[in-house]
């Protein structure tokens, strides 16, 4: 047991029971993840990613098991578990500004305060000058960016990100796997991310869990060891291959057993 | 590009209401149709202004307008709060949706004996032909928009830290305005049409009443009148709502106005 343990998940398991249907989504899932550890999840679709994180946000309940922050048990969303989605989940009648400060609005701080945090985090994802743009004049990127502002503007204790990136073009998703490494560098920021993507997996992750198909299990975890600052480069890196590929045998042998089930 | 699409959707529009027009010109002074059956567009309009100068015009609008305007009034005053009401309590829903599923297909001519019996011939029975007709199709609207706003952006809320009331209030609302103006826009429009049932059947005063009278007297050029009339106010009420959309939800696009 270390004591700098920001998040740990104890033996999770999710039933969906909707009358005739009965969907096991996860199955024991344990994990643990360090003060300004960034953490990866990755998995095939379908393998119950969304709903771990959902459990974790607090947006969704467990069948069983446990979700301790700081050793303190969770239950329902709050503020201390920031969350990204994958569909930004912007406000549209707000501007950027009032986006990033929504949070800091719901706690009660007076606008002043609230208008210099925004502008700081505003600032981090690289939105200065476009204080006063409504979500529709930005791009998918963009949009992104704003919602990773108005998530690190509440200074939550936990990053919780949902494939973020998984509806940008190739390139744009690269620039904000960088920035997103960069943040986490500098701010320190306890993060935990999950996708189907086993590049990012491998290139963000200081950690990266691999999870069964459905109901998903933990399968392994792997530590990457790769040179800071974490950037394009290192995707030709030969510790990145190697890593890369033993995560894409491991999903394979899963999509072959799931294709000798049928 | 997209300024080009609006343009060419206006130019369409345009095209077919001066068919409209050119085949009632040839229709009706060819002498084809007779002038009791179709009057001409220049005897309309000559209708039109006379009413207007002798302030018979005026006085029957403003009659319509304003029962309209209160029986609407009403519906709205009860319908928002309970559909959204409905939108957030599932046992609240279970309670009234059967009775108002059930009144809602209960055509409201059908209803137009009972107001009669009960109220009499007086402004009430009209406020409250125009209530029912759209009541409880507003309540539902109301409830439809309200639970239909995007799960994502809530679930966004409450991980920033919203409480339930703060979600209601801060996203909730703001993100149903634009579909609640619609519903509005939708709903004044048919509270014209049951206007004009009122008003066809039992009253003295309105463009209702102006139209059923005209038939007594086969004067077809006032009954033409009367029509143009209740349309153009209609296609007034409902451009005054999409300007007032665009006003109190800048922010908000339209499907239809997308790539
Ligand atoms: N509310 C729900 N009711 C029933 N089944 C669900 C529900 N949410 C998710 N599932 C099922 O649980 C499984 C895991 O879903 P999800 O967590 O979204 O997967 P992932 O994010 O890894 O693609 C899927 O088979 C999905 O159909
Ligand atoms: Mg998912």
């Amino acid at each position: 047991m270390r004591d700098d343990v920001m998040l740990r998940v104890e033996g999770l398991n999710k039933v969906f029971d909707s009358g005739n249907r009965r969907v096991e989504a996860l199955s024991d899932v344990s994990l643990e993840i360090r003060k300004s550890e960034f953490v990866m999840i990755v998995g095939p679709s379908g393998c119950g990613k969304t709903t771990l994180i959902n459990i974790i946000s607090g947006l969704e309940s467990a069948t069983s098991g446990s979700v301790l922050l700081d050793g303190r048990q969770v239950s329902g969303p709050g503020a201390d578990r920031g969350m990204v989605f994958q569909g930004y989940s912007l406000f549209p009648w707000l501007t950027v500004q009032k986006n990033v400060e929504f949070g800091l609005k719901m706690k009660g701080l007076p606008t002043g305060e609230r208008r210099d945090i925004a502008a700081r985090y505003i600032e981090l994802v690289g939105l200065k000058g476009f204080e006063n743009a409504l979500p529709k004049q930005l791009s998918g990127g963009m949009k992104q960016r704003v919602a990773i502002a108005r998530t690190l503007a509440n200074e939550p204790e936990i990053l919780l990100m949902d494939e973020p990136f998984g509806a940008l073009d190739a390139q744009t998703r690269v620039v904000m796997q960088e920035l997103l490494a960069d943040i986490s560098r500098r701010t320190n920021t306890t993060i935990l991310f999950i996708t189907h993507d086993i590049d990012e997996a491998v290139l963000l992750g200081d950690r990266v869990y691999v999870m069964s198909r459905r109901p998903g299990r933990i399968r392994e975890v792997l530590t990457v060891d790769l040179p800071e600052p974490r950037n394009h480069h290192c995707l030709v890196m030969a510790e990145f291959q190697q890593i890369k590929s033993h995560i894409m045998e491991m999903l394979w042998q899963e999509s072959s057993d799931a294709a000798m089930d049928k | 590009m997209k300024n080009k699409r609006i343009d060419t959707t206006r130019l369409l529009s345009l095209i077919c209401f001066c068919l409209i027009i050119l085949l009632w010109c040839l229709a009706s002074y060819s002498g084809s149709v007779s002038e009791i059956f179709l009057p001409t567009p220049t005897a309309v309009v000559e209708k039109i202004i006379a009413m207007a100068k002798d302030g018979s015009l005026w006085a029957n609008c403003w009659e319509s307008i304003s029962r309209v305007m209160i029986g609407w009034l009403w519906s709205v005053v009860v319908a928002l709060p309970m559909g959204m009401l409905m939108a957030n309590s599932k046992k609240f829903s279970a309670f009234v949706q059967p009775i108002i599923e059930f009144a809602r297909y209960l055509p409201v001519v059908a209803l137009v004996p009972l107001t009669l019996l009960y109220l009499g011939i007086g402004e009430n029975q009209k406020y409250t032909i125009i209530f029912l007709g759209t009541f409880f199709q507003l309540v539902l609207m109301v409830c439809d928009t309200v639970s239909g706003v995007d799960r994502n952006m809530i679930n966004a809320a409450r991980t920033l830290g919203a409480s339930k009331f703060q979600v209601y209030k801060e996203v909730i609302l703001p993100a149903s305005l634009p579909g609640l103006m619609d519903d509005l826009r939708l709903t004044i429009g048919w509270a014209w049409t049951y206007l004009v049932v009122a008003e066809m059947v039992a009253a003295n005063n309105g463009l209702g009443y102006m139209i059923l009278k005209s038939q007594r007297y086969l004067a077809t050029d006032t009954i033409f009148a009367g029509l143009i009339l209740i349309g153009l106010i209609g296609l007034i009420t409902d451009w005054v709502f999409r300007i007032l959309t665009r006003l109190v939800a800048p922010w908000y696009e339209r499907l239809a106005d997308g790539k």
